[in-house]
């Protein structure tokens, strides 16, 4: 009976200091950040590293994807909304809009570097060589035949041209909410699309279980292709680079994804990443922009910078400096720059 | 004589049917023995060598220099086998202890994690030139390893060889807090009532049948219910242990009544008639009679529900706690992660190095959850009793 007073009050007491901790947090001592999965990685670099080496405390950062990250970062413009939203894609039109309708109106954009997507299998098969037409005919829903769209009818490599070798097309990659994915259809499918006979852009990826989605989870597609070794998997280059005694990435229209090569633009698959800055808490949430200078010093995003090391391709010097100027200028980005980065 | 030998040869058929039947039962239990030791061997096999981790002997130089530039503190030999973690704090151990502005000292600091890869037979980024320099210092003794004191002391961190789970466990502890605060005394005040002083008519039975269907409900769904409630409704701050804590609170509190109202159920009548019999009241026979008899089973319950509570990621997703959280929460409004959460985004980063703390973080948690069903099984086997 006396254990059961005691556990009484112990279990009161608990309560009523979880219910006094418990007062609203208005003005916020830490930065807050969302967004892409694949800029994660190198944001929380920069975060530990603030955390680490200057007087603020370490900044919050959330994994959530592009999209859900620009929907939290547009949401309003008060302290309980995020400071910055970290992106794989440019802010499109429509998401630009809803922040001007939140009163997040003054947005910086800034952007850190450049990210290759590639196509690998393991390090034991022979490596491919894919041209962006051969790759759309091996993953598109339907594909074009004599002026008609028709059920994509490719079941092996070399159904699509004979050099290519006989292996079943088997394919894992991103699943439909991913950047990735987003970004693939874009620089793969929409850009070879136009030549091949399709009416238009097109980006629907078959669903009769040639291009398997697999989860977010990259690492699992590297294990797959480990033990598969007819398979392909779309991914980072940080995976590749982290990856390259087992996987081996496609040549794709003859170029290998190389640091070079994606920073050139020479890879067909590359695309910048960006993050964007609420311009709105500079004053009010502190260090906001000592992260931002941080994050864009050439001792992270530079040519010898760490966040080279963890996959991240650098821009070339002169763009590096010019975006630093206009970011750190606070520039706003206004619905036209939005319209044309997006084309 | 013929009805005999019919009967006789029923009976043998029917021992085979048990025999066959108990061949069959072994042989589920067996495979499922098997999966958990593959399971067990595999986890332990990938995770064991996170627990110790590589270390270097070098001549840290507190100077000018290397004050501006941390890197500058040891030399150019050693510089990238030295982790970064160990030179960013350089700049702070002056700070801390000025006495060492303008001194070299001998230290052992943590290696990069290439030359801890490298020295567990792991693909490593390590040059050829920089593998033949942690050969030398191996044989030579500069390199060593040690037990990784930062997996226990440290928090989350892109560098492998730093990063610890120090961080999540604060975070679990101050999770589970709040989540059997709150759910314990709710849930077992509503079991109480229900048992013991409700009647029982339609009503009731309506809850019943509630409370048994919210155990059932996929535990994302209380992620849902804690964000739009707890978070966006309350204010309550984004990825804080206290807004993981209510919202696991949701999900324990059926668990917790449904296991209470089973121990409450086990108390004979007769205790209550006795106590009724000398004039108590429902309160006193409840207080001083039922629950103090029923309380091994009601603990036993809440540690499983608490056990269950640990193991749970997706409500937690929800409402922000899948976060990057390199130094512990100091309270329960702060920004906070917890173990399978900790867990979940290192499978998922780019270095090889986090395959092992991945496993090495499954085996903690494992461990710890062990612990929490053992002491439930202790509990119930020496305080319950039977009637």
């Amino acid at each position: 009976m006396r254990t059961w007073h005691k556990l009484s009050l112990a279990a009161a007491t608990a309560a009523a200091t979880a219910t006094a901790l418990a007062e609203p947090a208005d003005a916020r001592e830490q930065l807050r950040l969302v967004g892409s999965s694949t800029v994660y990685p190198f944001a929380s670099y920069v975060v530990e590293e603030f955390g680490a080496t200057t007087q603020y405390p370490t900044p919050v950062i959330e994994s959530t994807g592009s999209g859900g990250g620009l929907k939290l970062f547009c949401a309003g413009d008060g302290t309980d909304t995020p400071d910055i939203t970290n992106a794989s894609r440019p802010i499109k039109v429509s998401e630009y809009d809803r922040c001007q309708d939140n009163g997040v109106d003054n947005i910086t954009q800034a952007v850190i570097g450049s990210d290759g997507i590639v196509l690998a299998n393991t390090a034991n098969a022979q490596r491919f060589e894919l041209t962006l037409e051969q790759i759309t005919r091996a993953v598109a829903a339907e594909v074009p035949q004599n002026g008609e769209l028709v059920e994509n009818p490719n079941e092996y490599w070399d159904d699509i041209d004979s050099s290519l070798p006989h292996n079943e097309i088997l394919i894992y990659g991103p699943p439909t909410t991913s950047g990735t994915r987003d970004a693939f259809e874009g620089m793969v499918m929409e850009a070879a699309s136009e030549e091949m006979g399709y009416d238009g852009a097109y980006t629907k990826i078959r669903q009769d279980g040639a291009y398997v989605p697999a989860g977010e989870n990259d690492n699992l597609i590297v294990e797959k292709l480990v033990q598969n070794t007819e398979a392909l998997g779309i991914f980072g280059y940080s995976f590749l680079a982290e990856n390259r005694d087992r996987i081996q990435a496609t040549r794709i229209n003859g170029v290998e994804p190389t640091p070079e090569t994606i920073a050139a633009g020479d890879y067909p698959v590359s695309r910048s990443l960006y993050f964007y800055i609420k311009n709105g808490h500079a004053g009010k949430v502190p260090g906001l922009y000592d992260y931002v200078e941080l994050f864009l010093s050439e001792k992270m995003i530079g040519d010898m910078g760490y966040l080279k090391d963890e996959g991240l391709i650098p821009l070339p010097a002169g763009r590096r400096e010019q975006i630093r100027q206009s970011v750190l200028n606070q520039e706003q980005l206004t619905r036209l720059e939005v319209k044309t980065l997006n084309q | 004589m013929a009805a005999n030998l019919q009967a006789e040869k029923r009976i043998r058929q029917r021992y085979r049917r048990e025999q066959r039947f108990k061949a069959l039962c072994i042989g589920a239990i067996t495979l499922a023995i098997l999966f958990i030791f593959v399971f067990f061997a595999d986890i332990i096999q990938r995770g064991y060598t996170a627990f110790y981790q590589a270390q270097i002997q070098v001549e840290v130089t507190y100077d000018e220099r290397s004050l501006e530039i941390p890197a500058a503190a040891v030399s150019e030999e050693v510089r990238p086998l030295v982790s970064r973690g160990f030179l960013r704090q350089v700049p702070g151990h002056v700070q801390s202890d000025p006495d060492l502005k303008g001194r070299t000292v001998t230290r052992w600091v943590t290696a990069d994690t290439g030359v801890n890869q490298y020295l567990k037979d792991a693909h490593t980024g390590l040059s050829p030139q920089e593998k033949a320099t942690v050969d030398k210092l191996h044989e030579a003794g500069r390199i060593e390893f040690a037990f990784n004191t930062n997996f226990f002391t440290r928090g989350d961190s892109k560098m492998p060889e730093m990063a610890g789970i120090k961080s999540a466990v604060v975070g679990t502890i101050l999770t589970l807090a709040v989540t059997m605060a709150v759910a314990f005394p709710l849930g077992l005040m509503s079991a109480v009532y229900l048992e013991e002083f409700a009647t029982d008519n339609r009503f009731t039975r309506f809850i019943e049948v509630n409370i048994n269907n919210l155990a059932a409900v996929p535990s994302i769904l209380y992620g849902l219910l804690g964000l739009a409630i707890f978070i966006n409704f309350l204010g309550v701050p984004r990825s804080s242990a206290l807004a993981g804590g209510l919202t696991l609170a949701l999900m324990t509190l059926p668990i917790i009544i449904i296991s209470t109202r089973a121990a409450l159920r086990a108390v004979p009548d007769s205790i209550r008639e006795g106590a009724f019999g000398v004039g108590a009241s429902r309160l006193q026979m409840v207080t001083h009679h039922v629950l103090p008899l029923s309380l091994p089973g009601i603990l036993t319950g809440s540690i499983i529900g608490m056990a269950q509570a640990m193991g749970e990621t997706a409500p937690l997703l929800l409402v922000g706690m899948m976060a990057f959280i390199p130094s512990a929460p100091d309270g329960v409004t702060e920004p906070a992660t917890v173990l399978p959460a900790q867990i979940f985004t290192w499978a998922s980063m780019p270095q090889r190095a986090f395959d092992e703390l991945t496993a090495a973080g499954i085996l903690v948690l494992l461990a710890v959850l062990l612990t929490l069903n053992a002491t439930a099984v202790l509990l119930r086997k020496r305080f319950e009793r039977r009637w």
